[in-house]
């Protein structure tokens, strides 16, 4: 959970002005010889370390850091997965890595297309990009529009620096990768959260980076496929992990439990979805009704859940 | 049919769209939009406040912008001749315009719409004696033109041209009833950014969709743009006894689809598209 999530949390000025000192203490105290700040990671297993992104929209007070992130160092590199919401970001990544391991990162990893897990890779321009076999293209269509959505919300300066499109790596069904002395197993998936769904294993310590196939306290965003997430869902369970990071969410959670809330939404958004069409209702009767007894069991409710239910809609329509 | 001259029409919009105008100025600056759209699509043609029988019922702020639902409702009594639907500031303003045949069974029509930004969505009936009558609804969304709403391209494309329609389960000879026929094509706008070929994804739309009962016209909707990816309608129609509900459309690449559906007891589930 996070504690600036909220209609109220612009509200609260002493505090804000507290966390502001305290912003600045840590930058003067922990800035390396580049001058960036390192992100704050946790080591959520032996070489494998997590950012923790803010359960909310990107916003000025979040700076756009609203998705986990990780790295996992092996004897010969270190695999980035994920690299946040703006360059910045990526940089500070990138900084935290240095302070963490004298290993270079040697693969990027982009678990899917949305821009709160991929605009960091600007600071990574000499490290390969591995990706969904589909990653490219969707991203290619999308990214002006993202890039243009991060302006409004940011300002010109966070946008600034996005580089092209870049997939290096693409990968359908498995491809493994060896840090040195760590086979990590990335798994392309069928369409779910998106079309072009990742998923990163690290063997060694029974890890895995489920990306945004599994939300945890955020609501779950259907940018693909509500059934197709499903059926991802009960493959994903068969994975022998004993944690995962979720794409949103804490730092990590014990596997396969933390699929269940996700699957329980999903189950009820398709049969609620289903009961209005099989009683001829509308998309706008849908939206009104579905998964309202969900509400209280998620953030970000009402940004997404609207959302979820019209493209479940015009997906089950064509059953 | 004939089309409008939509490069024009867009250039001059465009002009209009360049121009910044304070926030205090929305309101002349929404009727001055109006007065040039009157002008474009129904030169000078009188215009009447249909005053409540036309109604609209849109989603005052849209989820998705790229699939905003709206339907219009018109009193039975009217019995259009055609019926025009209007997204003011999109690019392409005229989403499209139904003329209603014999098998009509009058009422209006739901559709789903792209809405590019904060903007009037209208309608224009045109009465049997030649009269125009609008009502309108203001929707709050963004981005509906240029956004990338296709979620699976190969899915869509795999499906692309499948038709499918709804029909009441036992429709009466005779008596009024609800259709609704989804056509799935990806409506492709020209508006779409493609960001590794550096260029715009091309127009690629649904143009006319013709609906039969019985072999007589139900509606013929001359579509643009402005409507949703997987086009879909819903309007009402008379059922013929023993006959079927036929739909065929054509879009902007010369490729028809069509299907044939019975209207028996049964009947409604989709089938491939010829
Ligand atoms: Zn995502």
């Amino acid at each position: 959970m996070t504690t600036s999530f909220g209609p109220d949390a612009g509200s609260t000025h002493p505090r804000a002005a507290l966390m502001t000192v305290a912003a600045a203490l840590c930058l003067l105290a922990a800035a390396g010889p580049s001058g960036v700040e390192p992100l704050a990671m946790t080591e959520v297993a032996p070489g494998v370390f997590v950012h923790q992104g803010a359960i909310a929209e990107p916003a000025p007070d979040n700076r756009g850091d609203t998705a986990n992130m990780g790295f996992i160092v092996g004897d010969s590199g270190v695999a980035v997965i994920d690299t946040g919401g703006t360059p910045e970001l990526g940089r500070r990544l990138r900084e935290a890595i240095a302070a963490r391991t004298d290993r270079e990162p040697v693969i990027v990893i982009n678990t899917h297309m949305h821009p709160d897990h991929v605009f960091g890779n600007a600071a990574f321009a000499d490290v390969p990009i591995a990706g969904h076999a589909n990653l490219r293209d969707a991203l290619a269509a999308r990214q002006d529009v993202y890039r243009q959505r991060l302006t409004d919300e940011l300002g010109a300066g966070a946008s600034a620096g996005i580089p092209r499109v870049r997939v290096d790596r693409p990968v359908a069904g498995e491809v493994r990768i060896d840090l040195g002395n760590r086979l990590l197993v990335l798994t392309a998936h069928p369409t779910a959260h998106t079309n072009n769904d990742l998923t990163v294993f690290d063997r060694k310590t029974g890890t895995l980076f489920a990306g945004d196939l599994l939300f945890i306290d955020h609501l779950p965003v259907v940018d693909g496929n509500a059934l197709g997430w499903l059926s991802v869902i009960d493959g994903l369970e068969r994975v022998p992990a004993i944690r995962a990071v979720p794409g949103h969410g804490p730092a990590m959670v014990d596997w396969p439990g933390a699929l269940d809330a996700e699957r329980r939404y999903l189950t009820v958004l398709v049969e609620g979805v289903r009961r209005v069409l099989t009683a001829g209702g509308s998309i706008q009767e849908a939206v009104a009704h579905v998964v309202e007894g969900e509400r209280d069991r998620w953030l970000l409710f009402d940004a997404y859940n609207p959302r979820n239910v019209t493209a479940t809609f015009a997906e089950l329509e064509w059953e | 049919m004939m089309r409008y001259p939509l490069m024009g029409l867009l250039a001059s919009l465009l002009i209009v769209l360049s121009t910044p105008a304070p926030a205090a100025t929305d309101a002349a600056e929404d009727a001055a939009r109006w007065d040039l759209l009157h002008d474009m699509y129904f030169k000078d043609r009188p215009v009447e406040e249909a005053g409540g029988r036309i109604r609209i019922d849109a989603p005052a702020r849209a989820h998705d912008a790229a699939l905003v639902p709206v339907r219009v409702e018109v009193e039975p009594s009217l019995r259009l001749k055609t019926l025009s639907l209007l997204v003011d500031k999109n690019p392409v303003p005229l989403a499209a315009t139904f003329h209603f045949g014999p098998a009509s069974g009058g009422g209006g029509i739901e559709t789903r719409i792209r809405v590019n930004e904060y903007t009037n969505v209208r309608a224009v009936g045109e009465t049997q004696d030649g009269r125009l009558l609008m009502t309108e609804a203001y929707v709050k969304a963004a981005g509906g033109c240029s956004a990338p709403a296709v979620k699976d391209p190969q899915e869509a494309m795999a499906r692309l041209g499948r038709i499918k329609v709804k029909l009441p389960e036992t429709p009466v000879a005779g008596v009024p009833a609800t259709a609704q026929v989804m056509i799935s094509h990806p409506n492709s706008s020209g508006l779409q950014f493609d960001q590794v070929s550096r260029t715009y994804i091309p127009a690629h739309y649904v143009r006319s969709i013709v609906v039969r009962s019985g072999g007589r016209t139900v509606l013929e909707a001359e579509t643009d743009i402005s409507i949703a990816e997987d086009p879909n309608l819903r309007f009402s129609f008379v059922p013929v006894e023993g006959g079927t509900l036929e739909v065929v459309a054509h879009d902007t690449k010369g490729a028809t689809f069509a299907q044939t559906v019975p209207l028996a007891a049964g009947a409604g589930k989709d089938e491939p598209a010829l």
